[in-house]
């Protein structure tokens, strides 16, 4: 079972989380078209390599985002919804604290 | 009696001679010793025949003498299928051979092999199809010619269990090299857990032989078991499979009756190499095997595997093995080297020295024997894989074979190491390991010492084993590459080979191989199919394990019990369905309804969620989090509170209560509590709105008092809040002490009726509930009637209750694509804010008709066919809507329910016909909701 570095409760066993999605800002309601909006609300990315997701520890119900690599299943990093802010049109994050994730394997397993 | 073939001391370091023990085999009595597993000790009473093959019931006995193949396969009493080199004998043990017509020795479907060439691999997949619905025929017949032991459906497994462990280091493999990794992982400070699937720890050194000196493993083994014992931090689990590798280092290890979760953080792979049979005519037969099969016979059970040997050489370790037979009081028939050059180390030239003949560059070309092996004809190698010249024949009763290794790849491969060829030794080796994945000894450093030329010769006859398990020859490969299957995968899928219970430990390679030379290809190029766990073969009740249910009670659980309640299990909640015997549901259930109509009932509501939100930003999230308007709610009151998703549907619905001007309690559906909170703190997540949210779902049991007399039952509770009609009106929130403890009180009208949700601390459940029964027990019958006491009410009355009164449930009445416009709700909905979670949508949900709507129906023929649940609306045959929620009105005394139907028939008067179970079609007629009290005057008495 995959580890996933929790930024609040350290590295668990990927069964403690809930997936909460891709992360997406959403299109400002008032000027998107219904098309925009439809699209914002029933498509995904699902784009192979680099993503940003929500998730969720399920037992202490936080919230935060991780960035996966979708063709190894690799963690990156994991943030904070705070370092939401820092984060670029383009999905890169800025200035945010770095967290290898456990890897394939780190010394995480405890 | 302990068997002819016994050896004596020192091999055998694995029996206590001291204790005989007594088993039998196919009905007939053996004798071996404690420490003896079945295999062991029948071949040391010469019974070395142990089971009939999967497809073709030829004669199979010993061939690894590891576990590692499903040639002993033998039947326990409940157990089929077990492999008998690794079941322990004890006293009175009962094993059966299996898959066989009569007896083992003589079964009666052996004459199938004879007509194996008109059953190549995939036959079925050509034949048996036509006519239609023959295979169905032939099925019936082919299950039971071919496969494996038979189940006994009447067998109770024992207790199986789960356990979740962790350790800095798992080593996997307890050989010499396992042990030397463990020792120098411990010293430096891990926690080392040693895995290893035998019952002893040792691996190779229980067996093997490496130089001439037959004592040095045995020495080598007691110093290592004795630092792996000194030092510190090393856990040996003997007797355990890892069987299969997951991601960041999960292991699933099976040991005995328990599956083992192991996290491991890093992992030393030290399962070593698996030997690999050489392909020659009848190279299954019994008394053929591999010569660690021998070797391992003859030092840790003492057995000797034959009276006469020819060993069959392709790399140095052969010579070993001829060392142990000619120790063992073998006669050595002839070793029979592969290689033109045969070594001239240590082993080789004591071979030589005690006279024995070495036939370098030969091979065997097949062996002979209707039940054992008794010749062997042997050739000079013209060419790789190509036999010439005279043909010799050498009598024999035992072969060995020792042709070249495959690192024990699996474990390695399912973590996503690579297997590449190396054409200079002639074997696979692992590449492209993962990060913390290490290996050590044989596994990584090879093993094919001094070479392994080419071990497959074909010959016309056929019956060249590839896949023992599967009964696949060299035919059947070719033929799966000739039919157009030319991937690796695609042959395997095709032939079979490597599904077996061996799972391609001694097929995968030569597989390889011979795919390599038929497509023309390089064997790396080729490879071997994925490994993936598990490795072993698991029971079902290794994976059921011992389940855990969780199950929620509300603290006032055992007063309903008590009472006499049916449960039913809402979520993981165990909710009152109703008060009364099993088969007196109906009559229950109408009591349970008329005690709320004419005087009162008590709900227990302790499943509801309830969600603490406070802090500036409270009034502004609830505003963004439900439809509904909450920044001008006063203080005191309570609103309902629906919930949608960002398409505009329905998930969730409630009542916010303003119990302060930054201090709101929110309810949700008993379902949806958790997942309501975890979607609350995912918009605050984004929005980061100054607001604190608490889940006080399991903090606070809740009690509603409901029907008329609920005010006067309250009043007579013992509590500071004033109950008064002015003074607590409807849709009002109090809070103050009830029955001695502070208490939440809200004034809704779910049922229709006058009615009081009591929300307290969780552990004074049980208290209020008493008091609140002790105070509305006045009046005399207790039947429900105006003048009768309060009446503890199960859920079945409630959701007629609330039918009645046409509430929608959310979960029962929505669906996925439920709008709030379909449930008649537009009340709910504050089309003036300027934004909610799921306004956008609902704006364009909202610019078309809908499809269809929530109605209500009633039934007024009381002889007709009464619809369920989900029945469906038909109009003609179209289908055009569906009920959602039924029931017989005890108030009304007719039927009435929801459904969705078309706009155009929402109309009241519209008729519908409902198509009941039996194709019975009813006729209802939509009602406006509410179907009781209209006018909604009793909920606001």
């Amino acid at each position: 079972m995959k580890i996933l570095d929790c930024p609040l409760n350290g590295p668990r066993n990927i069964a403690e989380f809930t997936y909460g999605g891709e992360y997406r800002a959403p299109p400002d309601p008032n000027s998107a078209s219904d098309r925009e909006w439809a699209e914002y609300v029933f498509f995904h990315e699902n784009c192979d390599g680099k993503v940003l997701e929500w998730w969720c520890h399920t037992a202490s119900a936080f919230w935060f985002l991780v960035e996966r690599d979708t063709r190894t299943d690799e963690i990156l990093r994991v943030m904070r919804a705070e370092d939401i802010n820092a984060i670029d049109g383009t999905g890169a994050v800025d200035g945010v604290a770095e967290n290898d994730g456990p890897g394939r394997g780190g010394e995480t397993g405890q | 009696m302990t068997g002819q073939n016994r050896l004596p001391a020192p091999n055998g370091h694995l029996i206590d001679r001291d204790r005989p023990v007594t088993f039998s085999f196919e009905g007939r009595r053996y004798t071996g010793y404690a420490g003896d597993t079945v295999a062991s000790a029948l071949a040391a009473n010469d019974v070395w025949l142990l089971s009939r093959s999967f497809k073709y019931h030829r004669p199979r006995g010993v061939m690894t003498m590891a576990g590692q193949d499903g040639n002993t396969l033998i039947a326990l009493p409940g157990r089929p299928n077990c492999v008998a080199e690794l079941i322990p004998i004890r006293e009175g043990l009962v094993a059966a051979g299996q898959h066989y017509s009569g007896s083992l020795q003589r079964d009666r479907n052996a004459w199938i092999q004879w007509f194996s060439r008109f059953l190549p691999a995939g036959f079925y997949y050509h034949a048996f199809f036509r006519p239609r619905g023959v295979w169905n025929l032939w099925s019936r017949y082919f299950r039971r010619m071919s496969g494996l032991g038979v189940l006994d459906e009447h067998a109770v497994p024992g207790n199986c269990d789960k356990q979740y462990r962790h350790c800095d280091v798992a080593v996997i493999g307890a050989g010499p090299a396992g042990m030397q990794a463990a020792i120098d992982a411990a010293r430096d400070g891990s926690v080392v857990l040693l895995i290893d699937e035998q019952d002893a720890a040792g691996g190779s050194l229980h067996y093997a032989r490496a130089c001439a000196d037959g004592a040095q493993e045995a020495r080598e083994l007691r110093t290592l078991l004795d630092a792996v014992r000194a030092v510190p931090g090393i856990e040996l689990m003997t007797g355990a499979t890892v069987n299969g590798w997951y991601a960041d280092h999960w292991l699933e290890i099976i040991r005995g009756n328990r599956l083992i979760k192991l996290r491991a953080g890093r992992v030393v792979l030290c399962s070593g190499t698996i030997e690999q049979p050489a392909l020659f005519r009848n190279n299954d037969l019994p008394g053929i095997m591999l010569g660690t099969a021998a070797q391992r016979l003859i030092k840790p059970y003492g057995v000797r595997p034959g009276r006469r040997a020819v060993v069959l050489a392709a790399d140095d370790s052969a010579y070993g093995v001829a060392l142990d037979l000619i120790d063992a009081d073998v006669d050595l028939a002839a070793l029979v080297d592969l290689r033109d050059r045969p070594p001239s180390d240590a082993r080789a030239e004591r071979v030589r020295a005690a006279g024995f003949e070495v036939l370098a560059g030969h091979a065997i070309q097949a062996a002979r024997g209707r039940r054992h092996v008794r010749s062997v004809e042997v050739r000079r190698i013209v060419a790789p894989g190509r036999l010439g010249g005279r043909s010799r024949r050498i009598d024999c009763d035992l072969v060995c074979m020792s042709v070249g290794r495959m690192p024990a790849w699996q474990l390695a491969c399912q973590a996503g190491a690579r297997l590449v060829y190396e054409p200079g030794r002639a074997t696979f080796a692992l590449a492209d390991l993962p990060v913390g994945f290490t290996l050590g000894g044989s596994v990584a450093s090879g093993c094919n010492d001094g070479g392994a030329p080419w071990p497959i010769f074909s010959h016309p006859g056929g019956n060249e084993f590839v896949d023992l398990d599967e009964d696949l020859k060299i035919r059947d490969i070719r033929h799966a590459v000739q039919s157009g299957y030319e991937h690796i995968q695609l042959v395997k899928r095709y032939s079979t080979s490597g599904m077996g219970p061996s799972q391609g430990r001694l097929s995968a390679l030569a597989t390889a191989r011979l795919v390599a030379a038929e497509t023309g290809r390089s064997l790396s190029d080729t490879g071997v199919t994925t490994a993936r766990p598990p490795l072993a073969a698991v029971t079902l009740a290794h994976c059921a394990g011992r389940r855990h249910y969780p199950a929620l009670r509300s603290s006032i659980h055992h007063r309903h019990a008590e009472a006499g309640a049916q449960f039913l299990q809402a979520g993981a909640w165990y909710r009152p369905a109703y008060y009364g015997g099993k088969d007196e549901f109906g009559d229950a259930v109408t009591r349970e309804v008329l005690a709320v109509r004419n005087g009162a009932g008590a709900i227990d509501v302790s499943t509801l969620g309830g969600i603490a939100v406070r802090g500036p930003g409270a009034a502004e999230f609830l505003n963004r989090i439900y439809t509904f308007a909450y920044a001008r709610q006063r203080v005191g009151t309570l609103r309902y509170a629906l919930m949608t998703n960002e398409a505009g549907f329905v998930i969730d619905d409630g009542v916010v209560c303003r119990l302060d001007d930054c201090d709101f309690y929110v309810t949700t559906t008993t379902g949806g509590a958790e997942r309501v909170f975890r979607t609350m703190l995912h918009w605050n997540a984004q929005w980061r709105l100054d607001v604190s949210l608490a889940n006080l779902t399991s903090a606070y049991c809740g009690v509603s008092v409901v029907g008329p007399r609920s005010r006067e039952v309250l009043a007579g509770v013992g509590s500071d809040i004033d109950f008064g009609r002015e003074a607590f009106p409807y849709l009002g929130v109090r809070r103050g002490n009830v029955a001695g403890t502070p208490a939440i009180v809200l004034r809704t009208g779910f049922v229709g009726e006058l009615g009081y949700e009591v929300h307290a601390p969780q552990h004074c459940g049980e208290a209020l509930w008493d008091t609140i029964m002790s105070a509305g027990a006045g009046g005399a019958s207790g039947e429900g009637d105006a003048t009768g006491g309060i009446r503890p009410v199960g859920i079945e009355a409630q959701r007629i209750l609330r039918l009645e009164k046409g509430h929608v449930l959310v979960g029962q009445d929505t669906d996925a694509l439920s709008t709030p416009m379909e449930l008649n709700m537009r009340w709910a909905i504050a089309a003036r804010k300027p934004f909610f979670v799921g306004k956008r949508s609902l704006d364009v949900h909202d610019s078309r008709p809908p499809e269809r709507v929530l109605a209500g129906f009633c039934i007024e023929d009381p002889a007709g066919a009464v619809p369920r649940e989900c029945h469906l609306l038909v109009d003609a045959q179209r289908l055009i809507g569906r009920v959602t929620s039924v029931a017989r009105s005890p108030a009304l005394n007719k039927i009435v329910g929801l459904a969705y139907v078309p706009p155009d028939r929402a109309e009241p008067g519209s008729r519908l016909t409902i198509r009941c179970d039996r194709q019975r079609r009813v006729t209802a007629h939509v009602v406006k909701a509410p179907f009781y009290d209209p006018g909604n005057a009793r909920q606001a008495l």
